[in-house]
């Protein structure tokens, strides 16, 4: 049987805006990937331990309140640090266009403002994100 | 529920609506329809300003008031919030509604690690009352009603604007504060809780207890059906949900012996505009109808003042959309429009850039001018409850009053709205339909211009408020003065009698006032709370 993608869909910081974060979880459920959700709050140290714990495949943050870049760089660095950099992240929520750049400079490619169609986030992130084993 | 469907055929002729609440609408309403529901003029409308209330609290309606307008404003430090605040209040805006940072919003001082690359960002830094002073320097707030948008942590903030009114000479019987002061909701959408349900609930209580006593011009608590109507629900749901926490509170305090008359007064609620028009002032006149009957049969309110629904009616924020950002001008007019015609006291908008980030002035001057053409040039204040009589208002009333009846006796069934986010019941249902609404906007079934349709045409550009680093370090500059200036030893013993008064259950709110007017910050009196409450724990829903 051909392994599923595992991804967590993480909520860092302070901002508790969980509507997207809650109907992606399903629309990727619904797509065949099996789906943590960290729920609110969460530290960026909570969710990298969270990533190795549950030894997922991609992390999809999901940011409204306009902090995406701050918190993807301190993200991406903590990454590096832990050699866990291979796992893909992915971010969703409120981006503004000029931020897109920015965010791939970090590594971060799979970005999807609010408003993305789902097929087009899933076609993605199945076409870039491979099950580790 | 969930879902707006609208059926066309290939002459492209509708066929069939379905409201998101459910309901279906006919091509064509007569006598017959209002047979049908049982609609009753007598019992089911009487005359604005009588029980039951449908047509409107005042029997004048906007003849005799227009409503009080209340742009969601802040940003950055209290300062350039000031700034803003009086910018707004020179332009014909009549009350005021405090936007908080997300780190004010979680009880943390702009110098925690937390709140680092959020200080100032999506609302005001507060830290302590010398913050308060400046962002209300100046206003007029004897005149000016202020909305706290704050929750987990608004027994500390209306605490702190008492303090900081005094300190400019309004006596406490004169200020009008509306702290939004509703937990439940934020459990259940929004987000921004720190303490456990009971207890979080238990300092609501607090408020409302002390407001009744200490603060009769203030309402302690504004219930938001809107929050939980962003997160996904139906109108129906909204109005059944925003009730039943409503019910959560009175029972908080009625516990404590006091009557129901002598507080309820206080309630206001805060429901959203963004949706089919009908469906939205078929709403609100049936909320008021069904408040109105929930305190005079299930709490036995006998005042007036008790039975009546007073509320801010606006936002519209799910209706906004980040495509085609100037459309929302024009979406705002008619969410307006239904908040009118559904008899607000107060309004408020999403500005048309919010989609992207919290609003420029000039977009923010724009939702304020909104209100004022409706109000003052095309005749929203002629009459009171124009609609009143029509066959299709007044059946559709009575269908979504049958309906938000049936939503309320669910969560009854469950054993109330503690039990129902404790365990994750309403969190799951507003994320279903919240998925399956997203889903008919993807398929069509719903219509989001410029965004399923007529997509055609260049990207409009709009310009963007821009974040300012600066503020974070402003404001951590200040709190340091603050805690530099003030008497350390003698917060450090106000901040244990707060302890001391938390754990017996004592009611809070004095002893909150005491540490506010000594420059205790919000972090600290947040943490003795958290070390004596603990932490909410979120349901798992998936």
């Amino acid at each position: 049987m051909e392994k599923k993608i595992r991804i967590l869909v993480a909520k860092p910081g302070l901002d508790g805006h969980d509507r997207g974060a809650k109907v992606v979880a399903q629309a990727l459920r619904d797509a065949g990937m099996e789906v943590i959700y960290t729920g609110l709050h969460q530290t960026i140290d909570q969710i990298i331990s969270t990533a190795i714990q549950e030894d997922v495949d991609a992390i999809g943050l999901s940011i409204m309140s306009g902090a995406h870049l701050p918190i993807c760089e301190k993200l991406t660095k903590k990454m590096k640090e832990k050699k866990i950099d291979d796992i893909m992240v992915v971010v969703g929520g409120v981006i503004p266009k000029r931020d897109i750049h920015p965010l791939q400079k970090m590594g971060i490619e799979g970005i999807f403002p609010g408003g993305t169609p789902f097929d087009e986030s899933i076609k993605w992130i199945k076409e870039h994100v491979k099950p580790r084993f | 529920m969930g879902v707006a469907k609208y059926v066309k055929n290939e002459k492209d002729e509708v066929q069939d609506v379905i409201l998101q609440s459910g309901i279906r609408i006919k091509p064509l309403y007569t006598q017959k329809d209002l047979e049908e529901v049982g609609f009753d003029s007598e019992k089911d409308l009487a005359l604005p300003g009588e029980y039951p209330f449908t047509r409107g609290i005042h029997s004048l309606g906007y003849r005799s008031r227009e409503w009080t307008t209340r742009q969601y404003t802040g940003f950055g430090t209290p300062k350039e919030t000031n700034e803003r605040f009086q910018l707004m209040i020179s332009h014909g805006q009549t009350g005021l509604n405090v936007a908080f940072d997300l780190p004010t919003q979680m009880g943390l001082d702009s110098d925690d690690p937390l709140a680092e690359g959020e200080v100032g960002r999506v609302g005001m830094a507060v830290d302590s009352l010398r913050d308060f002073e400046v962002a209300f320097r100046d206003i007029p707030l004897d005149r000016i009603g202020v909305g706290l948008t704050i929750n987990a942590v608004a027994s500390i903030m209306l605490a702190m604007f008492q303090a900081a009114a005094e300190r400019f000479g309004y006596s406490k019987d004169r200020i009008s504060a509306t702290p939004q002061n509703d937990i439940l909701k934020e459990m259940i959408g929004r987000g921004a809780w720190i303490f456990p349900v009971k207890p979080a609930v238990r300092l609501i209580g607090d408020t409302i207890e002390y407001s009744m006593k200490e603060l009769p011009r203030t309402n302690p608590v504004s219930v938001c059906g809107y929050h939980i109507r962003e997160s996904g629900c139906s109108p129906v749901q909204e109005i059944a949900y925003a009730f039943q926490i409503a019910n959560t509170y009175i029972e908080e305090v009625l516990r404590r012996g006091c009557a129901i008359d002598d507080f309820v007064r206080g309630f206001t609620f805060n429901l959203n505009v963004f949706g089919n028009l009908w469906e939205q002032v078929a709403k609100f006149r049936a909320a008021r109808k069904l408040w109105a009957k929930n305190l005079r049969e299930r709490y036995g309110a006998k005042d007036k003042r008790s039975l009546l629904l007073r509320g801010i009616f606006g936002g519209g924020g799910y209706g906004m959309t980040k495509a085609q950002p100037e459309n929302n001008i024009i979406r705002g007019a008619y969410y307006a429009l239904a908040a009118a015609l559904g008899g607000a006291q107060t309004t408020a908008l999403c500005s048309f850039d919010e989609a992207y980030t919290i609003p420029t002035p000039r977009a923010a001057l724009l939702s304020l001018r909104t209100f004022q053409i409706l109000m003052e040039e095309i005749g929203l204040r002629d009459t009171v409850d124009p609609l009143a009589g029509s066959y299709f208002i007044e059946t559709l009333t009575k269908q979504m009053e049958e309906k938000i009846v049936e939503e309320m006796k669910r969560v009854d069934e469950i054993g109330g709205m503690i039990k129902a986010v404790e365990t994750g019941y309403v969190q799951r249902e507003v994320a279903k339909q919240a998925y399956d609404f997203e889903k008919g906007v993807q398929r069509g079934d719903l219509i989001k211009v410029g965004v399923n349709k007529y997509t055609e045409g260049e990207e409009m550009e709009v310009e963007l408020h821009e974040y300012r680093w600066e503020s974070a370090e402003e404001q951590i500059q200040r709190i340091r003065e603050v805690k530099r200036e003030r008497d350390n030893r003698k917060v450090f013993q106000l901040l244990k009698d707060l302890e001391e008064a938390a754990r017996e259950d004592k009611n809070v709110m004095p002893y909150l006032l005491e540490c506010c007017k000594a420059y205790a910050t919000l972090g600290e009196m947040t943490k003795v709370f958290k070390d004596v409450y603990g932490e909410f724990k979120e349901p798992s829903i998936f």
